[in-house]
């Protein structure tokens, strides 16, 4: 018999070592994430994938199923929650998304239009994050970085390079690149490297391919995030 | 690339060798690397770097992640004023103030000369002799103008701090309550011996009949953790104390450090023993660097006397031995998984649990982390055994607890009660007087109101990690809050989102209140923020950075409201005040100059 837990009174079924969000998405539940990877392990820093399992609440990523656990992850609450940490990701950076090219490819809008996130809701940081144009084949936006390392660890993991690295603390914490000037240029860094093609908003843009597929025919305009993560967990 | 002088290679190569290359050794690296030249320039970022065989932008991660450390240049003379709020009760903004004026600087920034910058810091353990300040990581109490003023002149004549008055650095002990730990003359190594005589698992089964629970704050049991560690695979194993002490109004541990090192020293021994751990490390806050010299001497001392190294007693096998590891200013490391990051030399983020450290802790290995306090205690359970120990305090909290008391009261300092003595009874103890509210465990910890002093220190009452503010009947509670979201803003490590951001708009709410702009509905918000702090964050900081907003506001909700404007939202930009500069500018200051923004300027 396999283990199995409730996910907002659902039965899930579930491997041991199965955290509770590749369960879920595997039998066709999606919880969100941005920070969460399937060819890394699990981050945990972005919170979307926030559930209440057995009454706390934990990031489902990070958090192995337990057979019999009730998990409320699609309720007013959490989905609230979940609304109010994509404000909180759009108010700490720059984002404006219509001149964004990364728009429509872009996980954090995409996640904004599923959640109904219509507000900013708090005050703007606008921080000072100055653009890195100095490699040849691929541009640096740090006003959209969300934090979610996927570049820092797919540079060091799969690329071999360790290009990118966080520096500072708190609201103050920010990417560098791995070269005393601090431009991207100046290091081993390729548009062939997996880092390249891994930013889930629009930080790490490929020069040249930008507008390549025209806005309405993108990822997010032909289908929802949710139904393009569970395509693919399935 | 810029190019270091040869000078400087030849110190940082010197650096690098005495910690053999090791990359776990890179925060301390850095402390050490930054005596050179106060600040760590770019090059020699990149020197380390490459000795180290590390990627150069981990290394700029790590430098950027404590306050300490500098990328960029600071002042000759670097002064920090601890900004605890116990500090800011005595005084510290006004002198901050002063020192600059006399400097003609302004804070936070450097000096045109390269002399002097002065800022301000967290809390620096002081609260007992405070207004504090670190002045190149040394630490002074009591400042008062007159101190100022001389500073200000030592400054000036570019005076070397060697040079500077003793009795600046005079840190008291303030001891104003002993009880069985702070009454203790023990020899070193009794306890020990003790121990060994009881074999392993003999001692740790006194260990469990004391019903030892940890000091640090989350009050787990001792003997719980040390079995984990124990039974876990994995070797060397690692016994780590935890002497972070960072929760703005604790300096408990300072105490325990400066005038019982051989009672912690011995605990962590104790704990090796239990555990069958063969390698030790004190984490020792960077604010406490002063300690350094003092507790090396007593790790030589107990080396010379056989406390330490291998065979320790005559044990084959019981081989233990202890370094010291600096922080640098960051709160975050005192929580264990953070603290475990830091000795590895890495940015201070505290990792996903479990695995716990117990089964996966330094390196991987199983770590024990306990509290300075906790180790100490242990000494006693060596020596009287665990029942005995057991039969003192409460029936959830067994023998006593140190509080670190300041603010309010006639006799700040160190108190050692047994579990259970309430609230009233330390009040009255340490002289204070209309007390208004009592902020218990620090930043984190708890805030009670005069109708709750009857309440008992104790893991099923008051838990405490051990501080205790007082603040009397002149003291706004909404200023205490305010301070705390501050400290816990940035204290942030920035890890996850709710803390990273939360934390920020939180104190944007607060200061926003302050300035006389707050509305019905920013309370709403606050409320909000605290219930997604709590909920969703990575650690216990994001998690208890609500609290102190959480309980003032349930508890002494006047002081909020009285600074609400009468309309249901305002905005945080006074439109007024953006209209100063001009009016400096035009000389005017007429009606026509000023804009009305409050409902309230027009009755
Ligand atoms: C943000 C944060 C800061 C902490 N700071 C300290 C500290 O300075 N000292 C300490 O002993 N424990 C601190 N702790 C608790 C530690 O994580 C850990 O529980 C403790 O060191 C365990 O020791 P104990 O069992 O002896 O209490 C902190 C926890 C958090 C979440
Ligand atoms: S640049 Fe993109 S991938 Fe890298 S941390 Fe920022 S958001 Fe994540
Ligand atoms: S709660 Fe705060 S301190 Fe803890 S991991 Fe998150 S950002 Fe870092």
């Amino acid at each position: 018999m396999t283990k199995q837990f409730l996910l907002d009174g659902q039965p899930v079924p579930f491997d041991d070592g199965q955290t509770i969000l590749e369960a879920a998405r595997k039998a066709g539940h999606y919880i969100p994430s941005l920070c969460w990877h399937k060819d890394f392990p699990p981050h945990g820093s972005c919170k979307l994938c926030v559930v209440k399992a057995a009454g706390r609440h934990v990031s489902a990523c990070a958090t192995p199923a337990k057979e019999g656990w009730e998990v409320e992850s699609n309720t007013p609450e959490i989905n609230g929650e979940r609304r109010g940490l994509l404000q909180m990701l759009f108010v700490e950076g720059n984002h404006f998304c219509p001149s964004c090219e990364k728009s429509g490819n872009c996980e954090l809008q995409a996640l904004a239009y599923e959640y109904e996130v219509l507000t900013p809701r708090f005050r703007h940081f606008f921080p000072d994050r100055p653009v890195d144009a100095s490699h040849p084949d691929v541009l640096l936006d740090f006003n959209r970085c969300i934090f979610c390392e996927l570049c820092v660890r797919a540079s060091r993991e799969i690329d071999g390079k360790s290009v990118f690295a966080l520096t500072g603390r708190g609201i103050g914490k920010h990417l560098v690149v791995n070269a005393e000037s601090g431009q991207l240029g100046d290091t081993d860094f390729s548009a062939t490297d997996a880092a390249a093609h891994i930013c889930p908003v629009g930080v790490i843009l490929p020069k040249g391919t930008g507008f390549a597929v025209p806005i309405g025919e993108r990822s997010f305009d032909v289908a929802t995030i949710r139904s393009k993560t569970l395509k693919e967990s399935s | 690339m810029s190019v270091l002088p040869s000078s400087v290679v030849a110190s940082l190569d010197d650096i690098l060798l005495r910690h053999r290359h090791q990359a776990t050794e890179l925060l301390q690296i850095l402390i050490q690397a930054q005596q050179i030249e106060g600040w760590l320039p770019a090059a020699t970022l990149t020197h380390i770097a490459a000795a180290l065989g590390l990627p150069r932008a981990r290394v700029e991660g790590v430098a950027g992640f404590y306050s300490f450390l500098y990328t960029q240049p600071v002042g000759r003379y670097r002064v920090l004023f601890s900004d605890n709020i116990t500090d800011r009760m005595l005084g510290n903004a006004e002198l901050l103030d002063a020192l600059c004026r006399k400097l003609w600087i302004e804070p936070g920034h450097l000096s045109e000369d390269g002399l002097v910058s002065v800022t301000t810091t967290s809390c620096t353990g002081l609260c007992d002799q405070g207004p504090a300040m670190l002045v190149n990581g040394r630490a002074i109490g009591q400042l008062s103008h007159r101190r100022i003023n001389e500073i200000a002149e030592l400054i000036r004549q570019q005076r070397p701090l060697e040079l500077w008055p003793a009795e600046y650095f005079q840190i008291d002990d303030n001891i104003r309550r002993r009880d069985a730990l702070l009454g203790l003359d023990m020899p070193p190594g009794a306890a020990l011996q003790a121990a060994v005589a009881r074999g392993r698992d003999g001692w740790l089964a006194e260990m469990q009949a004391s019903n030892l629970r940890g000091r640090g704050g989350a009050g787990f049991a001792t003997a719980v953790k040390w079995a984990s560690a124990k039974n876990a695979p994995g070797a060397p194993k690692v016994i780590v104390c935890n002497a972070d002490e960072g929760e703005p109004g604790t300096f408990k541990d300072r105490v325990l450090l400066n005038s019982f090192a051989d009672l912690v020293f011995e605990g962590m021994s104790l704990a090796a023993w239990a555990v069958g751990a063969s390698q030790g490390f004190l984490y020792l806050r960077g604010e406490y660097r002063y300690l350094l010299p003092q507790l090396e001497a007593v790790l030589a001392r107990r080396r010379a006397a056989g406390l330490l190294g291998t065979g320790i007693l005559g044990q084959a096998g019981f081989d233990f031995d202890i370094a010291i590891h600096l922080g640098a200013g960051a709160y975050v490391c005192g929580e264990e998984s953070a603290l475990i990051e830091s000795l590895e030399g890495k940015r201070g983020t505290p990792r996903i649990r479990p695995p716990f450290p117990v089964t996966k802790g330094y390196l991987g290995r199983p770590t024990v982390v306990n509290n300075v306090e906790t180790l100490a205690k242990t000494c006693l359970i060596a020596l009287g055994g665990g029942e005995a120990f057991a039969a003192t305090g409460t029936a959830q909290s067994a023998g006593t607890k140190l509080l670190s008391i300041s603010g309010d009261c006639a006799m700040p300092g160190i108190y050692e009660y047994p579990f259970g003595v309430p609230i009233s009874r330390v009040l009255e103890d340490c002289g204070a007087s209309d007390t208004q509210a009592v902020q218990v465990g620090g930043a984190s910890g708890i805030c009670l109101a005069g109708y709750e002093f009857h309440r008992r220190i104790a893991y099923e009452d008051v838990p405490t990690a051990g501080a205790f503010m007082i603040f009397d009947g002149t003291r706004d509670l909404f200023d205490v809050a305010r301070a705390f979201v501050h400290f816990f803003a940035h204290e942030s490590c920035g890890f996850c989102t709710p803390c990273r951001v939360g934390t920020s708009l939180l104190k944007g709410f607060m200061d926003k209140l302050a300035d006389g702009h707050g509305a019905q509905a920013d309370l709403a918000d606050i409320d909000w923020l605290d219930r997604l702090l709590k909920n969703a964050s990575h650690c216990g900081l994001g998690s208890a950075a609500p609290n102190p907003v959480i309980d003032t506001l349930q508890k002494f909700r006047p002081a909020y409201e009285r600074r609400l404007v009468s309309l249901d939202f305002e905005p945080a930009f006074d439109l007024d005040a953006a209209l100063a500069e001009a009016r400096q500018l035009t000389g005017r200051d007429d009606s026509g100059a000023h804009l009305k923004t409050h409902e309230e300027d027009e009755k």
